[in-house]
This record gives C-alpha cells, sequence and structure tokens, in this order.
C-alpha cells in the first residue's frame, strides 16, 4: 500500500492534496478525522483549508443571476399552452357539456 | 409519478439557478433563455415519468445538460476547447499567502474581497465546457460527485478529475485577473 505509519501525524503534502475531498465531503469518516487532527495543529495547513473554503464559497455566492421577468411569463406562457393543447387532445375538452 | 398540474409550482424555484447555469452553460443571454425553456418544456412533458419525492433538483439539471450538449454545444464545436493544461494545486493560495506575517485571521481572506462578481463569471466561463460544467455543477450548484456523474452521464472518477482540475484553473484565471489590477503581485 502506501506505507502510512499508522496513527502517526500524516504529512502536509498529503493532506493539501485531499483538501478538495475533504471540502466536498467525499472522504471516509476515519480519514476526514485524521486529517482534521492534522489541520488543527497545523496553521499552514489549517489556512490554506480556510483559503480554499473561500474560494469555494466567493463562486457559489458571486455567480448568482436572476430570471428576466420576460422569461418567466415566456415560460409560464409555454407550458400553459402546452397543457391546453394535451388537454383537448385527450378529449377532455374545456367546458363541455355534461 | 408526479403530477404535471403541480409542475409550475414545483419547479419554479430552481430557475434562477437554471439560468445561471444555462449562462455559464452558454456565455449568451439570449441562448441562455432559449435553453432555459427548452428545459422547462422538456421536463412539463417528461414530468409524469418523475418519481416524486426524488431529487427534483438534479432530475431537470440533467435535462439542462443533456439540452445543452445536444443543442447548443454543438453549434460552437472548437475542438481545442476540449483540453486544460494541468494546473497545481492551490495555485492562488501559494502566490497570495505569506503576506500577513502570521496573523490571527489571514489576510488571505480579505485579499479575495478585490474579486468582483464578474470576474468570477468570466473566469467559470473562461474554462473548457466540460470542466466548466462540473465546477458549476458542484460549486455554484452544491451537488455531490455522485449526483453530478449521473448528471453528466460520467463515472464518479471522471468527475474528480474534471472539477479538480477545472477549479485549479479557475483560480490561475482569479490570479491572472488580480495580478491585472494589480491586487496581487506578478510571479
Amino acid at each position: 500500500m502506501t506505507g502510512e505509519k499508522g496513527g502517526k501525524n500524516i504529512n502536509c503534502r498529503e493532506v493539501l492534496h485531499s483538501v478538495y475531498h475533504f471540502l466536498d465531503g467525499e472522504m471516509t469518516p476515519e480519514r476526514r478525522d485524521q486529517i482534521a487532527r492534522h489541520i488543527d495543529k497545523c496553521a499552514p495547513c489549517l489556512r490554506a483549508f480556510g483559503f480554499e473554503t473561500e474560494i469555494r464559497r466567493l463562486v457559489a455566492d458571486r455567480c448568482r443571476d436572476k430570471v428576466p421577468d420576460e422569461l418567466r411569463i415566456r415560460i409560464a406562457a409555454v407550458i400553459a399552452h402546452e397543457h391546453k393543447q394535451s388537454a383537448s387532445a385527450g378529449g377532455i375538452a374545456e367546458g363541455t357539456e355534461h | 409519478m408526479a403530477d404535471q398540474a403541480t409542475f409550475a409550482e414545483d419547479t419554479t424555484g430552481f430557475m434562477d439557478s437554471l439560468y445561471t447555469a444555462a449562462l455559464r452553460m452558454t456565455r449568451s443571454p439570449s441562448d441562455a433563455q432559449d435553453l432555459v425553456q427548452e428545459t422547462y418544456l422538456k421536463a412539463y412533458r417528461g414530468y409524469g415519468g418523475f418519481e416524486a419525492g426524488t431529487n427534483l433538483k438534479a432530475w431537470l439539471y440533467r435535462i439542462l445538460t443533456n439540452t445543452f450538449i445536444n443543442s447548443y454545444r454543438s453549434r460552437k464545436r472548437h475542438p481545442e476547447e476540449t483540453e486544460l493544461d494541468d494546473v497545481e494545486e492551490l495555485y492562488l493560495f501559494r502566490r497570495m499567502s505569506g503576506r500577513d506575517g502570521g496573523m490571527g485571521r489571514s489576510a488571505e481572506d480579505e485579499a479575495l474581497d478585490w474579486i468582483t462578481d464578474d470576474e468570477v463569471k468570466a473566469a467559470l466561463e473562461s474554462l473548457p465546457e466540460t470542466f466548466r460544467m462540473t465546477v458549476l455543477l458542484a460549486d455554484v450548484e452544491g451537488f455531490s460527485y455522485k449526483e453530478i456523474a449521473d448528471i453528466m452521464d460520467v463515472p464518479i472518477g471522471t468527475v474528480m478529475s474534471r472539477l479538480h482540475r477545472g477549479r485549479r484553473a479557475l483560480e490561475k484565471t482569479l490570479h491572472e485577473f488580480g495580478v491585472a489590477r494589480g491586487f496581487v503581485a506578478a510571479p
């Protein structure tokens, strides 16, 4: 395997290499704890993780666009039209007398 | 089996996100509008096949992504756009760290404040499409690796590879913006 010393400190290089997996929550709980223990004690790694977290937050927050009203209206109209079409095609004509 | 009568109510909340994604994918507001409209129409038509209570957001994104790939991407095919140079890990961090003299909350955090919305969007849009879509799904929309794999119909390993490389390339572009605007020292 990788020759990791069980239980001993993992090195910074290894920790920094897994920053994305860690931040994405895509890691076994054991591995996650191991990394968390390291960054608790290692200021440079903590800063790197903090920085990467900040970039992720930046991308999430700064890429927000609002749908133009005209598009909302158009989509609602298109769906309504589609609904009406399939309703009459299915023989459920509106305003049918009983 | 979901009911088309509740479609509008169920899906309207996702329209802003889908539009944001469409803008990043197409890089054109008019194409983005068409893409979103087409997505909603397809979603409406297929809504009877959607299993209520399952991941509606992912289902919608799958339709959006497929529609983009089939209808919009092929129109402007640039072969070189599938390539992405490998960028080193922690690219931006490495170039911005060490400026705070080791004091408490690092200067790197504040140092990101200069980045504008437009720069983030431009940095994302500068990525080749598949990398751009992966980063968008993960970092803007918060999907998991597994969800992205389902949406893009690729193995999880591919998602990870594209995501990590895409993020590093994004950081490199942000770095270039920072250098251009004088907030980050040139290498």
